[in-house]
């Protein structure tokens, strides 16, 4: 399954990446893959914006903004003017997004 | 072994005195009643660790039933700390997990034939994943986590084996600069960590990939329903019965109820509509976005319904349009909710989704409220 069509932030700066391939590994939807000892993004709409990749890119080659998919989330913080964060849990959770 | 008290003894607790900061209440653990799951104690370095089963009972599955349905999950932790199962050594490998019980039960069950250790963070009762996006399943919680529990007393090597949804809040060279730790990303499903770890921490291509099975949708489900119901049906419900019992002498209790009814059941439809045939049916319905997918399973619905229970004679033509207007924009606003718990939405698409359904989300409600008013002026004739 997969998302709408180019939405996704997902950014990689090519001349950065040194192909050690960790993004290949975090991600978990087969965004990327190792292509003559660089990375490469094989399909940028499967990206779903977790931030995996860009946290563990040791040479900081990947950029995504990373959020919640989530409407409760978003609608949320339209009404609070807030970040955007899950509700979900904790003692000031209100919504049950995730 | 003098008999230990369960809130003061763990490893990282007490050490650097947590029991206080913690602040995670431990519901099902709370006060000095060590909970069955904890089979006894096993030394780990310096200090001592807790030893868990790895067979779940009848209360940790009931308690996993009552996570999937109701907010009962929102209290469902564990005590962040270290953990043992079996009789790990110091060379024993470190697995990381998160103190929501759900997390930490689905793990353990796993590591039968294992003798490991489990570092439990503190992220607030909520799982890997999630937490991960939050940040609160971190590079920080994680560094200081490692150091809480001496971790470099308890094992000789410098690995620890990070679920890999984990890896959204963790830099894992950030973590190996701060601690001294290696992180190695273990597979995405818990089920896979004993294979993972036998082929020498190694994960296979079908192990790294999140899934989003109809199983996975269907546990899903009935928390898209119940803040339905309990956030806006008793006030979509209240409205139709005040709206069809209103008559210009006051409202009439027999005319809520018959006129209202039918609109009580199509309400009940949308939401199941919204909530759990649309997130069941997901991968089967047209179209990428939530909203129309929503929209078209309402749509299928309300029609059905109409038309088997025949709702309306020719002479209800008002009432009709509002019908087909409202319910199934009812259903697409439950269905893009669904966003939330999917494995792959993400933020910039949910923006573009709501940034075009809700002016259509508004325009439709004014249209149902005008539609309602035209119907039930012309209902009372003119004054």
């Amino acid at each position: 399954m997969k998302y709408l069509r180019n939405v996704a932030t997902i950014k990689l700066a090519e001349e950065k990446c040194t192909g050690c391939g960790t993004c290949v590994e975090v991600c978990p939807h087969n965004v990327f893959i190792i292509e003559s000892r660089r990375a490469a993004i094989v399909d940028s709409d499967r990206c779903m914006e977790c931030g995996a990749c860009m946290m563990n890119c040791p040479s900081e080659a990947l950029f995504v903004d990373k959020g919640v998919g989530c409407a409760a989330a978003l609608i949320n913080s339209m009404i609070t003017g807030g970040e955007p964060t899950c509700g979900c849990g904790g003692k000031d959770g209100k919504d049950n997004c995730c | 072994m003098a008999e230990l008290k369960f809130r003061d003894e763990l490893i990282g607790n007490k050490a650097a005195g947590m029991s206080s900061e913690c602040g995670c209440s431990i519901s099902p653990v709370a006060g000095d009643e060590k909970p069955g799951w904890i089979t006894g104690t096993v030394s780990a370095g310096k200090g001592l660790a807790y030893r868990v089963s790895t067979d779940l009972t009848n209360t940790d599955l009931w308690e996993h039933i009552r996570c999937r349905i109701s907010a009962f999950r929102e209290s469902y932790t564990v005590k962040p700390g270290l953990y043992a199962v079996g009789e790990p050594d110091k060379n024993s490998e470190v697995l990381v997990s998160a103190n929501y019980k759900l997390s930490f039960d689905h793990l353990r069950k796993e590591l039968k034939a294992m003798n490991a250790w489990i570092l439990v963070l503190d992220t607030k009762g909520i799982n890997v994943w999630c937490a991960a996006g939050k940040g609160t399943f971190g590079t920080e919680e994680l560094v200081k986590r490692i150091a809480l529990a001496r971790l470099h007393e308890v094992v000789d090597h410098r690995n620890i084996i990070v679920p890999q949804l984990g890896a959204p809040g963790v830099s894992a060279h950030k973590v190996r600069r701060a601690a001294g730790f290696k992180v190695l990303y273990g597979p995405v499903y818990a089920k896979d960590i004993t294979t993972y770890v036998a082929a020498g921490r190694k994960a296979t291509p079908e192990m790294r990939a999140v899934r989003f099975t109809t199983t996975d949708r269907l546990v899903l489900t009935p928390m898209e329903i119940n803040p339905a119901m309990k956030k806006y049906y008793p006030w979509y419900a209240a409205a139709i019965l005040i709206f069809f019992g209103l008559q210009p002498t006051g409202i009439i209790f027999k005319g809520a109820v018959m006129g209202g009814l039918p609109y009580l059941g199509l309400g009940l439809i949308s939401v199941f509509a919204g909530g759990f045939l649309t997130p069941l049916l997901l991968p089967w319905v047209p179209s990428r976005s939530f909203a129309v997918k929503g929209w078209l399973v309402g749509l299928i619905s309300v029609v059905l319904t109409c038309n088997i229970f025949r709702l309306f004679g020719p002479s209800n033509d008002l009432l009709r349009y509002f019908v087909y207007i409202f319910f199934p924009m009812a259903s697409s606003y439950i269905a893009l909710q669904f966003t939330g718990s999917t494995t792959f939405t993400g933020m910039s698409g949910v923006k573009k989704e709501l940034k075009v359904s809700f002016p259509v989300y508004i325009l439709s409600a004014a249209a149902s409220l005008i539609l309602l008013v035209l119907y039930k002026t012309g209902h009372w004739g003119p004054p």
